[in-house]
């Protein structure tokens, strides 16, 4: 391979997993990681919850030291934006004129913010979180700040009202669904999550969808569509994020709102692979082409990748997993939950630790856990190594881990 | 500052500084010590920063709570007296040096 030159463009979770993995496998020749901001890969999961608190300090955020690099020969090109990638000269052009040639390319350039573009939303500083810098200028902003209205009832929503509850804010949650989390939760977890948060003295709207915004002397004037209208300090909106899909796109490749893989995270061009939040994929767990952003997807497509670049045969059958930490409560999602049409609780909805198993055609789907880890790690190896039935999850709820393991 | 070695499966070491406040998981990664992926970042999430405890160390840590108890059962290496994930071990004063071994497998 000395002589090959492996270029991932985007520098989050799945380009250095590309970048290790390709090196872990013994891949010798010159390997470039191009990301936009300008600091080396960093973990994103911490900037809504333990970094946004300040419980973490920003060193503690990154996967590798610049020694790692050094050592492994990564070339981290940073602060480097990508223009466009030539796929019949091999090349990707950088801003500022330099270009590069590859033998194979990785993308894996991830996702950014929706942005909120009700009226007057473009006056109202509204905060999102994707980015350290985006975390750290919220976290700067809260410290003088006291009412927080928060758009978005999804994980990164949630995650900002229990951090900055624990922070001592006044804070509003609006959810235009009539649920929180309900692209990827059942409604018993809803439920669930907005007692949880009201517990904590959190006003949760639901079915609440913002208008308009006003800003006047430094107060934030939010009006919806029930009329009702709230003054706050500042907005932090967590209503979803768009795939990074233009320099494939433009480049001919295949995208749908994502750059389109098979399970061999190929694109469709055979030079180029992709992974992670910016890809679409057939997932056999969901049976349906998704678009997962998670750190499991970032990082075993990562791994897949790599072996394709690699000339392997690997295929991506990794079960999703996500997790989310909200107050006392850790949520733990195994598998796609959202096409059920039987679940199965173990322990009681509502307390301190409980499960919920789903099902679809008597085929055990995935799992919600609440503080159950053990239960979400079997299920994990339940749904990887065999077909269950709810009759047989039953008959196994003391002791999934033996069921696992037969 | 407290000093922490990490051990391979195959019997190399490293020793490294570890700052108080520190999880033995991030002193790993921040060194670039091999064999403790950590992918959920210290959410004691996904059972991937397994690490067995030298003997002599063992009653210098904090008990383990339910959480960390509860993933340990899962790991992919087997479960010894000594397993802890190097998540939820953070670096006090009072901890000293301690010696760790990473198993030969997180999956």
């Amino acid at each position: 391979m000395t002589g090959d030159v492996f270029v991932v463009i985007g520098g989050g979770q799945a380009g250095i997993q590309v970048c290790n993995s390709l090196r872990n496998s013994g891949f010798s020749g010159q390997l470039i990681l191009v990301g936009d901001e300008d600091i080396l890969p960093y973990q994103r999961p911490p900037l809504s919850k333990s970094f946004l608190l300040g419980d973490v300090d920003e060193q503690r955020l990154f996967f590798r030291p610049q020694s790692h690099f050094e050592k492994q020969s990564i070339e981290p090109l940073l602060g480097t934006k990508v223009i466009a990638i030539d796929r019949s000269a091999k090349t990707v052009r950088l801003e500022g004129g330099r270009t590069l040639n590859y033998t194979k390319l990785a993308l894996t350039t991830g996702a950014r913010v929706r942005e909120l573009d009700c009226e007057g939303a473009a006056n109202a500083q509204v905060h999102y979180i994707r980015s350290l810098n985006d975390s750290i200028a919220l976290r700067n902003k809260l410290a003088g700040v006291e009412r927080v209205a928060i758009i978005g009832g999804g994980f990164v929503g949630l995650e900002v009202a229990a951090v900055t509850r624990k922070l001592g804010k006044a804070v509003t949650v609006y959810e235009a669904e009539d649920r929180l989390m309900g692209r990827v939760v059942s409604p018993m977890l809803s439920e669930f999550f907005s007692d949880l948060h009201r517990e904590n003295d959190v006003s949760v709207c639901l079915g609440e969808r913002i208008d308009k915004v006003e800003v006047s002397n430094n107060t934030v004037q939010i009006y919806t569509n029930k009329q009702q209208s709230l003054d706050c300090d500042i907005i932090v909106a967590g209503i979803g994020a768009i795939a990074n899909d233009e320099i494939a796109l433009e480049a001919g490749l295949r995208c749908d709102r994502g750059i389109v893989v098979d399970n061999r995270c190929l694109t469709s061009d055979p030079n180029i692979v992709a992974a992670g939040d910016c890809t679409v994929h057939f997932n056999q767990f969901a049976g349906k082409t998704v678009r997962l952003e998670s750190v499991q997807n970032a990082v075993d497509q990562a791994k897949i990748a790599a072996s394709t670049m690699l000339g392997g045969e690997s295929v991506y059958e990794q079960v999703p997993w996500f997790w989310s930490d909200q107050y006392d409560a850790k949520l733990q999602i195994a598998g796609i939950n959202t096409d059920y049409d039987k679940y199965l609780t173990a322990g009681r909805v509502g307390d301190s630790r409980f499960s919920i198993f789903y099902f679809k055609d008597d085929r055990l789907i995935g799992a919600d856990s609440i503080n159950d880890p053990s239960c979400h790690m079997a299920v994990r190896k339940i749904m990887a190594t065999k077909s269950a039935s709810m009759t047989q999850i039953q008959a196994n709820l003391n002791d999934l881990k033996s069921f696992a393991k037969q | 500052m407290s000093k922490v070695t990490y051990r391979q499966a195959d019997g190399s070491a490293n020793t490294i500084e570890v700052p108080v406040g520190w999880s033995l998981m991030e002193a790993a990664m921040q060194n670039s010590i091999e064999g403790i992926p950590a992918e959920c970042g210290g959410g004691c999430a996904c059972a991937t920063c397994h690490v067995y405890i030298d003997e002599g160390d063992m009653s210098k840590l904090p008990d383990l709570s339910d959480m960390e108890g509860d993933m340990l059962e899962c790991v992919a290496a087997e479960r010894l007296p000594g397993s802890r994930l190097s998540c939820q071990i953070r670096m006090t004063d009072e901890l000293g040096d301690l010696t760790v071994t990473i198993p030969s497998e997180q999956f």
